[in-house]
């Protein structure tokens, strides 16, 4: 458990680690999210244009 | 070697090239940071000055760079856009603010946590180093504000790159900080003169986190470009027989 | 609101937000620039009287003095030519020790004692293991350790 606490600085250690994951995990799951809008509103529209034909 | 160019500027083909290339660069990305990780907080062996607190820096310093380096490239690929008027080049722009903005936003809160045990200090109000990185983070903001507030994609290109270019000068202002003038924060490690200031064994595992970094950076960056190509030529010829193939994608 | 009166007011709002936040942290960054003095300014009296300040140097080697029982504590701080005696009472960041750089803010006491209400500490560019540190100290002993008593060839008067 020595590698844990860190020599006592576990908490600021462990805390910045951890940030660093939520956000890089955040920024994908931003990418991934804005592409499937941005692609089903192209779909949306483009297959009611479609059906108006 | 132009026509190669132009094709890769060409928006149905990099669409495709980005979806096949992203993947690419996440996967030594994530094992580089894997390595750098394990090493950096278990084979490391601890500041003489700092103990194991330092290991912090494997998370700070690929951050900060980052945050410097997705400004150059906001800004010189609106440069580019500007002159001339490369419509992919203003995509990349748009596409690396938020990512910028993501790592700024880490290098602030990991110098932030590092500075309390360490300096004695959260934040500093008025530190060089500090304030022009604090800085950087309102230019993200003030880029992505500017973009959000114009409708009209190339006036939003056009006056969002101005914003760029100009901040540019931050950049410089935090990279020389903290030689310019007295900083809380130490001077260059890495690019110090003579090499690094630092323990090879700590070193190597920093090296590993700023490529990793990097490469997640880029994979991450090409699909935001490859998103904000689509949402651009979302009234193209090409989209419309992309959506309506039966593979899709 | 129309959407284009809307936008405007959003871009207003966002560019006197940003404007706001800049003249607050440049200001800021202004304050400090300022306030931070020399120690041979503040050893030849030239120093603001009204208010605090900051000063900035080197623990001096064997000068920590601690009061049993308390968090009294009274040390001296270089800047490599003059020294000035601190009293401080408080918590101290984990690296502030002897021959270390730190950075105090507080005003000018009696006796030109400089009492400080916040310590603060620097550390160099340097990284390495504990052991690599001892035995490069034990190489380049006279190097590494400048901070004696009466080394220090501070003319106060000078400027």
């Amino acid at each position: 458990m020595d590698a844990m606490s860190m020599g006592n600085y576990g908490v600021y250690v462990w805390s910045c680690f951890g940030l660093t994951l939520v956000m890089v995990l955040f920024s994908y799951w931003r990418a991934r999210l804005r592409h499937k809008r941005v692609y089903r509103d192209i779909e949306v529209r483009i297959k009611a244009l479609e059906e108006r034909e | 070697m132009w026509k190669f160019f132009h094709q890769l500027a060409s928006p149905p083909h990099f669409y495709r090239l980005a979806a096949v290339l992203s993947p690419w660069l996440a996967a030594p990305g994530i094992a580089l940071i894997a390595y750098g990780v394990y090493a950096g907080l278990f084979l490391a062996p601890m500041d003489y000055q700092q103990g194991d607190a330092f290991r912090i820096i494997y998370v700070h310093v690929p951050s900060a760079y980052l945050s410097m380096m997705a400004y150059m490239i906001m800004a010189v690929s609106g440069g580019i856009g500007l002159i001339w008027r490369i419509k992919l080049s203003h995509a990349v722009a748009a596409a690396a603010a938020p990512l910028g903005a993501a790592f700024t936003f880490l290098a602030l809160a990991t110098g932030s946590i590092w500075g309390r045990p360490m300096w004695g200090t959260w934040w500093e109000w008025g530190d060089p180093r500090l304030t022009s990185e604090l800085i950087l983070l309102f230019l993200y903001f003030g880029y992505m504000a500017l973009r959000a507030a114009i409708d009209d994609t190339a006036k939003a290109d056009k006056a969002s790159a101005v914003l760029a270019l100009v901040g540019v000068v931050n950049v410089v202002i935090v990279h020389y900080s903290v030689e310019w003038w007295s900083s809380l924060h130490q001077g260059q490690t890495l690019m110090k003169k003579g090499g690094p200031a630092m323990d090879p064994a700590m070193l190597y595992p920093l090296l590993a986190m700023i490529l990793g970094f990097t490469l997640l950076f880029g994979s991450l960056l090409l699909r935001r470009v490859r998103t904000e190509v689509l949402f651009r030529e979302r009234r193209t010829r090409w989209v419309r027989e992309m959506i309506l193939s039966p593979e899709g994608s | 609101m129309k959407p284009r009166q809307q936008r405007m007011l959003a871009l207003g709002l966002a560019a006197i937000g940003i404007a706001i936040a800049a003249a607050f942290t440049l200001r800021a960054f202004q304050d400090n620039m300022m306030f931070f003095v020399e120690i041979s300014d503040v050893v030849a009296g030239n120093y603001p009287k009204q208010r605090n300040f900051r000063i900035g140097g080197l623990v001096v080697d064997g000068s920590v003095e601690r009061e049993e029982g308390s968090m009294d504590l009274r040390f001296r701080v270089t800047d490599m030519a003059c020294e000035i005696p601190v009293s401080y009472v408080g918590v101290l960041p984990d690296l502030f020790r002897e021959g270390q750089g730190v950075v105090a803010h507080g005003r000018l006491g009696e006796e030109g004692v400089f009492v400080a209400d916040k310590i603060l500490a620097k550390h160099d560019e340097n990284y390495m293991a504990p052991e690599v540190a001892e035995s490069l100290a034990k190489h380049v002993e006279n190097k590494t350790a400048p901070l004696r008593d009466g080394v220090s060839e501070c003319n106060p008067n000078d400027s």
